[in-house]
This record gives structure tokens, sequence and C-alpha cells, in this order.
């Protein structure tokens, strides 16, 4: 009996924490389809008619298109440089490993607003070269963090790796070069997957170090802070904001399936 | 039907190999402080099945990846068929490995594992395949290419890492305690089809060096076996030199049942089944009383106390006694008998033991 009431108080616990996270984004999700331009519960009527008129914002549009390309290039430096600390972590032992196992992970705990601060600091100037805001800044500012993502998942999936694969395929007259294409490439792929597919999420809603290093340029997300605090286009808003959760929960869940096994599924 | 089975290795041979496949010359290799492998000479004939036998932690295993080329050694030097190999990678070497957990690679099917070796070197797709039926079916296994290995049995896995690594046709096979994770009917098996594989194909000559620390194992498979200690090699010869003539006592405890006895000065082994025990009191031989009595089914232990000091283990085969009977014996007199020639001196102890 005992057992069956802390279940059932269990469950309704349970319910409600998953409530408290989820109410916000499905509310927000149904004004996407208000009638309205007011938004109040419930909502006037059914319409589609703003997912047309956000469509058809050139701004918006814009600011989607720079987000793809900030995130997708973001993705694509976190993939090679994670995975290559990931194997040097992991496969050898040198002076300073520990050390640097936390200066690569570092970055994700750090406050964004810090790391925004820093980076907007050290582009406008350092004593190499002088960044214009703009894409590349905004894509060194993601992949700060998306590395991480990316070292994370790969390193958790070698770890479980028997070392005894990379000696065997050496064994079999591999050299060092087919061993990772053929073995340890494939072994790590899903978890390298999830990783770029967590990276993209995270990059593509990322607003406080994009606010350092995007200069007059809009993302997405910072186009609709950008509208909100104005007070312009809400019922916009709401579409875009609708489609930017879509594009997160799609690929965080996707990763989530690729690595169900190791579970490793951070957010900051 | 060999000759079939693996002809270009059989091409190789048919040049003048020397005798002497595999040679460790002083070889030593330390990890930190702790001394792995402390000198070890060795000489491995070509076509022998020689075992590397010991308890964990003797170098054994070390000494395997030594010659494979997972390991570098400190100082010595390591040859294959006569070549200086000390400072080459593994894959720059003509030996392959059976490793103990396997290591087959998760991501592809049997046959894929197995034609691994052959297509990082760039022998053709027909030919690849060709060969991998035919050494599936020297394993005994032509029916699970298409699977991963998730979905075979350990005894199946095993077989499949041997054919991965025999399929390339080495001068030397390593196999690092490749029985360890079998239960024991399908140990008994692989010993057998082992052998088998071997005979098969030792035509062309493919050496297998083993480890394990199963002395029951290394007495049953090898030609020639060497006893590991700490590091170095404590007794070198055939299965029957070793357990009939135990140079060590650290020997004569590793391999059978230590059965040391120190009379007239003279510190000896004698083994148990050679040990007669008699119950009656007048029977000749030195008196003393059963302290312990271990029954095993087929046989029974039994560990005596002699009156003149030390202990010795005696063998008896459970004819017609019963395990009761067995176990009643505890605590009673009798006196033991062996003949001077089934007794072995043994060397002083040394230094490591």
């Amino acid at each position: 009996m005992e057992t069956r009431a802390a279940r059932i108080s269990l469950s309704i616990w349970t319910l409600a924490v998953v409530l408290f996270l989820w109410l916000p984004l499905v509310l927000i999700c149904v004004y996407a389809f208000n009638s309205s331009n007011i938004q109040s519960w419930p909502i006037a009527g059914f319409t589609t008619k703003w997912f047309s008129s956000a469509w058809h914002d050139q701004d918006a549009r814009d600011a989607l298109v720079l987000s793809l390309k900030a995130a997708g290039l973001a993705t694509v430096v976190a993939i090679a440089l994670g995975t290559a600390a990931a194997a040097a972590v992991s496969r050898f032992r040198f002076f300073g490993r520990d050390a640097i196992t936390f200066l690569l992970v570092l970055p994700i705990a750090l406050p964004g607003v810090v790391t925004g601060i820093a980076l907007n600091s050290f582009f406008g100037n350092n004593p190499v070269h002088h960044f214009n805001p703009g894409l590349l800044t905004i894509v060194i500012g993601h992949a700060t963090f998306c590395i991480v993502i990316v070292y994370n998942n790969v390193v958790a999936r070698l770890r479980r790796t028997q070392t005894s694969l990379t000696e065997a395929s050496m064994d079999l007259g591999a050299d060092g070069w087919q061993t990772f294409r053929f073995v340890t490439l494939p072994v790590v792929s899903t978890a390298l997957v999830a990783g770029a597919l967590l990276a993209f999420a995270l990059s593509f809603d990322e607003v406080i170090v994009t606010t350092f290093t995007a200069g007059a340029q809009n993302t997405l997300p910072i186009w609709i802070l950008g509208n909100l605090r104005l007070g312009q286009q809400l019922p916009q808003v709401n579409v875009v904001v609708f489609f930017v959760i879509v594009m997160t929960v799609i690929p965080v869940a996707i990763a989530a399936r690729l690595t169900r096994d190791t579970g490793i599924l951070r957010r900051r | 039907m060999t000759t079939q089975t693996l002809p270009e290795a059989q091409a190789a041979s048919a040049t003048i190999s020397p005798a002497v496949d595999v040679r460790l010359l002083g070889v030593r290799k330390a990890y930190g402080d702790v001394v792995a492998v402390d000198g070890v000479d060795l000489e491995i004939e070509a076509g022998e099945f020689f075992t590397l036998l010991g308890p964990s932690g003797s170098g054994k295993t070390t000494t395997l990846r030594l010659i494979a080329g997972f390991e570098r050694p400190d100082s010595g030097r390591i040859e294959l068929s006569g070549v200086d190999v000390t400072g080459r990678a593994p894959y720059e070497r003509d030996v392959n490995t059976v490793f103990q957990d396997y290591a087959l690679f998760p991501h592809m099917t049997v046959a894929d594992n197995v034609a691994y070796g052959l297509r990082v070197k760039g022998v053709p797709r027909a030919e690849r395949r060709r060969r991998v039926e035919q050494i599936l079916q020297v394993a005994r296994l032509p029916n699970v290419a298409d699977r991963k290995p998730i979905q075979l049995s350990g005894g199946q896995r095993q077989r499949i890492a041997l054919a991965r690594a025999l399929v390339n046709a080495p001068k030397v096979l390593l196999l690092d305690e490749p029985l360890g994770a079998l239960d024991l009917k399908l140990r008994q098996e692989m010993q057998i089809e082992l052998k088998r594989i071997q005979r098969e194909v030792s035509e062309v000559g493919i050496t297998f060096v083993y480890v394990t620390h199963d002395q029951e194992e290394a007495l049953t498979m090898s030609d020639r076996l060497a006893v590991f200690n700490e590091g170095r090699i404590e007794q070198l010869g055939t299965p029957a030199e070793v357990y009939e003539h135990p140079a060590t006592e650290f020997v004569a405890g590793f391999v059978g049942i230590s059965n040391v006895l120190e009379r007239d000065g003279r510190r000896f082994t004698v083994r148990p089944e050679k040990v007669q025990m008699h119950f009656g009191a007048n029977d000749g031989g030195e008196p003393g009383r059963i302290r312990d009595v271990v029954y095993v089914g087929m046989f029974t232990r039994y560990v005596v106390e002699l009156d003149s000091g030390g202990e010795l283990t005696v063998v008896r085969q459970n004819l017609e006694t019963s395990s009761a009977d067995a176990l009643e014996s505890r605590g009673r007199r009798v006196r033991l008998e062996w003949r001077p020639e089934h007794t072995f001196d043994m060397e002083r102890p040394g230094g490591h033991e």
C-alpha cells in the first residue's frame, strides 16, 4: 500500500515538474496560431496567417539565414576540434593531460556574459588582427562552447570502447590513419553526430555570447529579443519562437536517441 | 586440404626459413618502478606451439605485447625470422594476435572483421572473399559471415578472432589467454580445436605463442613452455620436463602441487601421484597423519603431515572409495612411500621467490 501511495505521489510530482518546464513553451506555440494580434487566453481563433507573414518578413529571413550559417559553421569547427581533442586525450598519456581536459571543459561553465565580453574585447583589441563583428566572430564565439559538447560526447564513447580495438587494427596491418578511418571513426560516429546535433541546437538559440560578437547583425534569437523589447510584430515573434523550439527540440531528441546507451546529454 | 587453405603462406615458407622464428635477447621493460619483464632471453622455433605460463603480473603478457609491437622494450632486442624488429610498429611485423577480449570490431560483420587484415593490405576483393570463406571453414563457422559480433556466442567470437588473425597467414600467431573468458567445457573443447587448427596450418609453418596462467592448459597444448615469475623465466622445457623435473620451488608449486620436503640437508620435490599411501602400521615409508581431505570426484587429495617435518599432498584415484570413506579418513595415521627416482632436487630458493 505504501509503495503504491508513494508511486502515485511521485507520478504527480513528476508531472508537475514536466508541466513547470513545458507549459510556457506549449503556450507560446499555441499563441503562434492565435488569430488576434493581442495575446490573451483563451486565444481568439485559429489561424496560420502569421506563418506566411513571418516567412515573408525580410529581417526575419536574414536572421534565420545568419543563424543557420553560424550554427552550421560552429558545428563544423566543433566536430573537427572536439574530435581531435577527444582522440588525443583518450589515446595518449602526456604531460598536462588533466589540465588540458579541465581547460577544454571549463568554457561551458563560464557565464556567457564573461565569454561574450572577453571575446568582444579580444576581437576589437588584440595585437594580431582586428576582427570586424560579423559571421566569423559569431562562429568563433559559438565554437567556444560547441567544441565542449562534441568533445564530451566523443570522449565518453572512446572511454567505453575497448582499447584493444585500435591495437587489433594495427596488429592486422593498418597504420594510424587507416585505424582512425576504419575503426575509431565508425565506433564514435553516433556519439559524434549526437554531439554535433547538440552543438547545432545550442548555437542556434544562443543569445548572450552572440550579443557581444554579432555587432549590428541579427541572429534569429537576437531578432526575437529586439522585437520583444520594442513591442513590434509580436505575432510573428511567436511564430519564429515556435520555429526555434522545433529546431532545437528535434536535434536534441535525435541526439538523445543516438547516445541512449551512453546517456551523455549535457546542456548548460 | 591445408595447402589449399593458405597458399600465400606456403609460398613464403618455401623460401628457406630460419629454424628460430622468435628471438628475445635481454629484453627488459619497466613501467615506472615496476619491472614487468626483467631481462628475458628466449628462442621459439618455427612451427612450435610455445606457451608462456605464469601467474598474473609475472610478465608473460608484457612479453607477448613486446613481440606484437604494442610495447617497446627499454633495452634488449626482438627478432622475428632473424630480422631485428625492435623498433618496428605492430603493422610492420609479420605477427598477428588473438586478444583476450577478442577485440572484434563491433561495427563490422564477421566477414568484414576477418577480411580486415587483407583489406588494409590492399588484397583485391574477390581474393579477400575466397580467403575469408576458406578460413571460416577451417574455424568451422561458415554460416555466420553476415552477422555482427554481438550476435555471436563467446565460443564463436573466439573462433572469429582466431580466423581474423590466421587469414593473414602470419609467421607467428600470438594468443593472449584466448580461452580465459570461456566456461570450462567450452575451454576444453577449444583446447582441442586450437591444436587441430595448428596442425592443419602447421605445414605452412605458423608458430603459436600462447599466454596462459592455467598450468593444465599449458601442459596439454604446448610443445615447449616457459614458466614466468616476476619478469623472469624460471624454467623452459617440454611439458614433461617442467612437470616432472621442476627446476625451482616456484615451478614445483605453480605447475602442479608444491610437494617440497627437506631431508638430510637435501631439498627435493615429489609429485602427488607418485606417492603411495598405506593405512597399515607395518608398511614401509615415513609415518604421518592425514590433516586434510579434498574429494574431487575422480580422485581425492590428501594432505599428510609427516612426523619428521613437512607436508605432502597425495592424490589417490577413487577406485573403490566413496566421498564418505574419503572424508572419514581425516586424522588417521598413515605411512607414505615414494621411490627415490621420483624425487627431484630443488635449486636453493633464489633472490626472486
